[in-house]
């Protein structure tokens, strides 16, 4: 991937790797940390927990249903706990359970979903979660996480164990540019990050696409257009007044997100733009479709998922402003 | 990861376990029969609900909560080292509901309020709005694991409560009820014993018909790793001593059968031979009469087992039960 190379962004760590050391290390403060994997802990990163605390460390199998219920279990006997899967076999496969067994009584439970969005590349469509944010989303006392980088992953994983409650943490395969360089992150739960200050037009997004929608704000200077860009980093709860304030000071906004456009963080701003301070909006996403194999960057621009795409998408707002 | 034993951790500081009642065979025996007028006046005045479902399990549910098996504090439902029962087939939440109230865990006339709004008394358990309910159920399948959650929990904070989930037979066609059985044998996890209610029925007709293939159960349960007994479910002698004797089970979790009489052999519900009147309540004429011939029986004295004739009998193929 070649994603935000143009304005001098670096890349880091897959924030799966992340999110994995900074598991280890919150699991050697807080001795009542249980981590729960369906069998596919080398690929999430949780194995990295189990090679320090392997007495606190179980493998179901793969067996998301009962991942789910286990989790759930712990949790109500008190534990702190955390589960994880790829994020569309957690999402999909087991939704009645992470619905009943966790939302519905509340259960204080972290999942975990890797592998999301279509930048996993080669392995195709079954194995890209690309409807896990809207379905997440849909559950009741639930939060949602996507983190854009490795330094803020490494927050994001700590935040949820501070919050009270269910979460679903998006995590994710490929490297990734860094957006906050130096690793010095402001990450509060709820909070969007403003990355990028402007007027004209504001880009919200989450995951790779903060590094997109930088990309994009730096094309779109050279047409003397300024855009701001927020890192929306908690898709629910979500920063309505970020929302409102971009869309007062801005004007239009754009939305971009790795994700299915339906029941997405586009259609969530939506409601809260109708609902605050209507302006004209664009979205990009995933068009009612699956993706295929391929490689990452061949993937992202033929699902409409480049800087381009969203440059092509801010116009299309701008010209209705 | 190989298969090995939970570590357990040093015991936490643990309070004297306190179990509140420790009935004779014969005021358990009156107590059943008590809480099955309960769970027939409850459904019928509410309109709706499971009696024969609850009735099935009223018997072993009564033993369980007043015969010395379970230790709980009901002034404290939270109390960490209490014993666990949880509700798999929480359809049969009528039995729960007379159980937790002569329990003690909240005031009887509650019962009058089964299903209705601002009820605590949900038409499935609720586990946020009624103390004394573990686990908030009705979507079936997902106790088990959840009760593996709490088995792992007790041997992690080295805590000696036992966690007893009763599962349906008609449930046990949920793939997630065989991912937690390989879960629980894979960690060893002794404190964990299910209950299946084995009324041999469920909503559309006959479990042998449904799904013949359920059986051999003893065999199933067997394979996988599992202590397996199978009981008459309505023999109050016979359910005691079995609820004592599982206790010495080390390294195994352990499963009853119990074989038991959807309605507990009361003639409006042996008359409906295609589901024993699955989730229908009887109407004030019928209640009246179960009432007088509940009376008339107290307790369920045929063998449950000679209310179902499967073409090889589990005597034929184990031995007496």
């Amino acid at each position: 991937m070649d994603i935000g190379k143009s304005i001098g962004l670096e890349y880091g760590l897959p924030i799966r790797n992340a999110f994995g050391e900074a598991l280890q290390e919150i699991g050697g403060e807080n001795p009542n940390l249980v981590v729960l994997d369906g069998d596919v802990g080398n690929s999430t990163r949780t194995n990295y927990f189990r090679d320090e605390y392997p007495e606190r460390f179980f493998n179901v199998g793969i067996a998301e249903s009962n991942l789910i219920g286990t989790a759930s279990g712990l949790a109500a006997a008190g534990k702190d706990v955390l589960a994880a899967s790829f994020a569309c076999f957690l999402l999909c496969n087991a939704y009645d359970q992470i619905r009943m067994s966790i939302a519905f009584p509340q259960e204080n439970v972290k999942l975990v979903g890797s592998h999301s969005g279509i930048s996993i590349g080669e392995d195709g469509p079954s194995q890209m979660g690309i409807e896990d944010v809207a379905l997440a989303s849909s559950l009741p006392n639930f939060a949602v996480v996507a983190p854009a980088d490795e330094p803020s992953m490494r927050a994001a994983t700590r935040a949820i164990f501070e919050h009270q409650g269910p979460v679903y943490l998006r995590s994710g395969r490929p490297e990734v540019p860094i957006i906050y360089d130096g690793g010095e992150v402001d990450f509060e739960l709820g909070k969007a990050n403003q990355v990028r200050d402007g007027d004209d037009v504001t880009i919200i997004a989450y995951g790779l696409m903060v590094a997109a929608a930088l990309e994009a704000a730096a094309e779109l200077q050279r047409d003397g257009i300024e855009a701001r860009v927020l890192d929306m980093h908690t898709i629910k709860p979500l920063d309505h007044q970020a929302i409102a304030r971009a869309a007062q000071e801005t004007g239009a906004i754009v939305t971009a997100e790795e994700h299915l456009l339906n029941g997405g963080l586009g259609s969530e701003v939506a409601r809260s733009v109708a609902g605050h301070h209507p302006v004209p909006m664009a979205f990009v996403g995933i068009e009612n479709t699956y993706a295929e194999s391929g490689e990452p960057q061949e993937l992202l621009a033929r699902y409409g998922l480049m800087p381009s795409d969203i440059k092509e998408a801010v116009n299309r707002a701008l010209t209705r402003k | 990861m190989v298969d090995r034993d939970v570590e357990v951790s040093s015991p936490t500081e643990m309070e004297e376990r306190r179990c509140p009642y420790n009935y004779s065979i014969d005021e358990l025996q009156e107590t059943a029969y008590r809480l099955s007028r309960d769970i027939i006046t409850m459904t019928t005045r509410a309109g709706s609900g499971h009696p024969s479902s609850s009735l099935s399990a009223i018997d072993i549910m009564t033993g369980l909560y007043f015969g010395g098996v379970m230790c709980y504090k009901p002034d404290e439902p939270d109390w960490p080292d209490r014993d666990r029962f949880i509700l798999s087939k929480g359809h049969g939440c009528p039995a729960l509901y007379a159980v937790l109230a002569e329990a003690g865990y909240f005031d009887a006339s509650l019962l009058e309020t089964l299903r209705e709004i601002e009820s605590p008394l949900e038409g499935h358990p609720n586990k946020r709005v009624l103390p004394g309910v573990e686990a908030s159920t009705g979507s079936l399948g997902q106790g088990l694991s959840i009760g593996f959650g709490h088995a792992l929990a007790g041997k992690l904070d080295g805590r000696s409560y036992q966690v007893y989930v009763m599962i349906g037979d008609g449930e046990s066609n949920e793939g997630q009820i065989w991912e937690a059985a390989m879960s629980a044998a894979k960690y060893r996890v002794d404190n964990l014993t299910a209950i299946l209610d084995y009324n041999k029925f469920q909503q559309s007709g006959p479990v042998r018909d449904v799904m013949p293939t359920l059986e051999p159960l003893v065999d199933k349960w067997a394979a996988f790793g599992w202590d397996v007994r199978q009981i008459d479910g309505h023999d109050m002698e016979v359910v005691m001593r079995t609820l004592h004797d599982i206790r010495t089970i080390e390294g195994q979790p352990q499963l009853i059968i119990a074989h038991t009489l959807k309605g507990r052999g009361l003639s409006v519900f042996e008359e409906n031979d295609v589901n024993r009147k699955h989730g229908v309540t009887l109407t004030e004429e019928e209640a009246q009469g179960a009432l007088e011939e509940l009376h008339e029986m107290k307790v369920v004295n045929a063998y449950a087992e000679a209310h179902f004739e499967p073409e090889i009998t589990p005597e034929d193929r184990y031995g007496e039960i």
